[in-house]
């Protein structure tokens, strides 16, 4: 059994005198222990609110959360505050994608550490500021001890980041979820956090879930690609397979649009035409049919299923980008 | 730290002499002077004359200002022209009124204002938020005078749960070795003649921390909206810790620093005399004092007053400054 079966999600949001918003959509996929899964698509597709789903971290009010989340045999989403709250940084842990804004700006780098250590490995005073640089340590940060007590504005945003990571992996979680973990940092720490998390993940056999729209961070690290649009997943596969034979319009639209160092000189990036904004309810058919070139009469009308392959490989289209013969 | 307290201390110096200089020429400007004061609408022009000769008012403004200064240097502010007493004797003795009063009037205001101000923002929308906004909004409207004497009627005259006037019952024959007379009661071991001072303190204090208050709800409430959405936060709730620790350390905290500096200025602007509460309670502070003097032209006693009240203005904003660099790392002094 998988380690978290995320079965047909669902978030909504409600507020008085606004419109209602489908955020997830009946978002399914699961996540075996050791493997890293990722949630691609671009903004407002819904791939952060179903990570702040599965951590109940969503606003308690106006946001309604339905479907299942089943954590090692724990059902996420039925738990109440209290009993989320112990699974909460010891269980599953999560990194967040600004590393300045996501740490308190007036308590040392120290405390913020070790108050996890105290809240769930039960331990005090020196044994948890040892661990604490032990941390710090294994997440790379030189100098640990100095670290300790300073304050998060004296760091720089890798050095952030790094710190961060340390708290999420303060417990040893079995799932990690990081939510964008690299889009607030220039490119050359961009790889060197990537790498750091590879090789956390690979030494503990914690399962990683990565959320980016960045196609680019997923080809290096991801085992099981989810790519997600408008709430709901529309291609899922293994790695090598989405990016080998792609079959959904949108994956390959995401595809095209990576620049390349690789491709001749004048040649175009090509965009997706349009924006998030020119969706169609999924009632109504397929979301992405009013950005799609290869939208069919069949897109228009119902909500095109999920349809699976031998492979493993499923996409939500009914005229797939068929797959191109290889010599 | 040290560098950065004793430039601040430095600054104090041309700012008093600036504020010396114009309030010598506002005061003097005023129509009237100290001998209508004394004489009323009867004296003669020849009266007036001899008393403004006899207070060196008749030489040039200049002259007065020098002879000012020289003695400002020695630490010497002159004699009230009413009471003929020297001007710092009155001050000490009736600015321990004005403190115990502000320290009365903001630890209620603090007291109420912070926990109401943050329990409105953890339950915004709410009927207690709309009530303590509302709450904060009447303690804005109502003029001070007007919620001093209704606090009074009710409470002193009607109920006779307070006294209604003066700092310490005149039945008590306490001493008085530093004037705030709590703290006389409680070093004399005078127990009942420092309960006496508190009960005197409080419907003053209730006036005055009106508005004070309703100035700490909003920020508060504001404060502590503001923190609650920020990233940080989530990251402390990421972590599983309990609902207090994410209060306390990470909420509460941070939200705290605009509330600090508020609080510093409201305490330097209640210390510098709250007329309207005095007046109304028969409470002998620097307020009272003050407006007294304005009436009676007393040159001495309002320049003294006033630059004393400058040079504590300061202080208490510089003590604002230092203990923000304490609570922010981010804001460190040089």
């Amino acid at each position: 059994m998988a380690l978290l079966d995320v079965e047909d999600l669902s978030v909504t949001f409600r507020r008085r005198g606004q419109r209602t918003v489908h955020a997830v959509d009946g978002v399914s996929f699961s996540v075996d222990a050791g493997e890293v899964v990722a949630l691609v698509g671009e903004s407002g597709c819904g791939k952060s609110v179903t990570s702040l789903a599965l951590m109940g971290l969503l606003p308690r009010r106006g946001a309604q959360v339905g479907g299942s989340a089943n954590f090692d045999g724990t059902e996420l989403l039925a738990l109440d505050q209290r009993s989320m709250r112990d699974i909460r940084g010891k269980d599953v842990a999560m990194i967040f994608q600004d590393p300045l804004s996501s740490l308190n700006p007036v308590i040392p780098i120290g405390i913020q550490v070790t108050e996890v250590l105290v809240r769930h490995r039960g331990m005090s005073g020196d044994a948890a500021r040892k661990e604490a640089a032990n941390l710090l340590d294994r997440v790379g940060i030189p100098d640990p001890r100095r670290r300790l007590k300073e304050y998060p504005h004296q760091l720089s945003g890798g050095m952030r980041q790094r710190a961060l990571i340390a708290i999420a992996v303060a417990c040893q979680p079995r799932l990690l979820i990081a939510d964008e973990p690299t889009t607030a940092l220039d490119v050359t720490i961009q790889a060197q956090i990537l790498e750091l998390l590879k090789e956390l993940v690979r030494d503990s056999n914690t399962a990683l879930i990565m959320i980016t729209h960045d196609l680019g961070v997923v080809a290096g690290m991801c085992d099981m690609i989810n790519v997600l649009y408008a709430g709901r997943v529309v291609e899922s596969a293994r790695r090598k397979e989405l990016f080998a034979a792609p079959r959904h319009p949108y994956t390959v639209g995401l595809l095209r649009s990576i620049p390349r160092l690789d491709v001749g000189r004048g040649e175009k990036l090509t965009p997706i035409r349009g924006s998030v904004r020119d969706v169609l309810p999924w009632s109504e058919g397929c979301a992405f049919a009013p950005r799609c070139d290869r939208r069919i009469d069949a897109s228009i009308g119902e909500p095109p299923p999920m349809v699976p392959t031998h492979t493993g490989h499923s996409y939500r289209c009914v005229n797939p980008v068929p797959v191109e013969e290889k010599a | 730290m040290f560098r950065f307290i004793v430039r601040r201390l430095l600054l104090l110096i041309p700012t008093l002499f600036g504020l010396s200089i114009l309030l010598f020429v506002w005061l003097h400007r005023l129509p009237g002077g100290p001998e209508t004061a004394i004489l009323g609408e009867r004296g003669t022009p020849e009266m007036r004359a001899q008393i403004r000769r006899s207070l060196g008012l008749d030489e040039p403004l200049l002259m007065q200002y020098g002879r000012f200064m020289k003695r400002l240097l020695q630490l010497d502010l002159g004699t009230s022209i009413s009471t003929k007493r020297e001007v710092t004797t009155e001050f000490i003795q009736r600015f321990p009124g004005t403190v115990e009063l502000t320290i009365t009037a903001m630890v209620i205001a603090i007291g109420v204002g912070i926990p109401l101000g943050y329990l409105a923002a953890r339950r915004s929308g709410s009927i207690l938020d709309h009530a303590s906004v509302g709450g904060s909004l009447l303690g804005t409207c109502i003029p001070i005078f007007f919620l001093a004497y209704v606090l009074k009627a009710v409470f002193a005259e009607w109920l006779g749960w307070f006294p209604a006037i003066g700092r310490q019952d005149s039945s008590i024959d306490a001493t008085h070795p530093t004037n705030f007379f709590v703290l006389d009661g409680l070093l004399t071991r005078e127990w009942d003649a420092a309960a006496d001072a508190i009960w005197h303190l409080i419907l003053p204090g209730l006036a005055l921390a009106s508005i004070p208050f309703a100035i700490l709800v909003r920020i508060t409430r504001a404060s502590v909206l503001e923190v609650l959405g920020e990233d940080f936060v989530r990251t402390a709730e990421a972590k599983g810790l309990t609902e207090r620790v994410v209060r306390r350390r990470h909420v509460l905290r941070n939200a705290m620093l605009p509330v600090a500096t508020s609080i510093g200025l409201l305490t330097g602007l209640l210390l510098s005399g709250a007329v309207l509460t005095e007046t109304v309670f028969g409470f002998s502070g620097i307020g009272l004092f003050l407006y007294e003097a304005i009436s009676n032209r007393d040159y001495p006693v309002l320049q003294g007053f006033i630059l004393l009240i400058a040079v504590i203005f300061t202080l208490v904003n510089l003590a604002v400054d230092v203990s923000y660099s304490l609570i922010d790392p981010r804001v460190r002094v040089r």
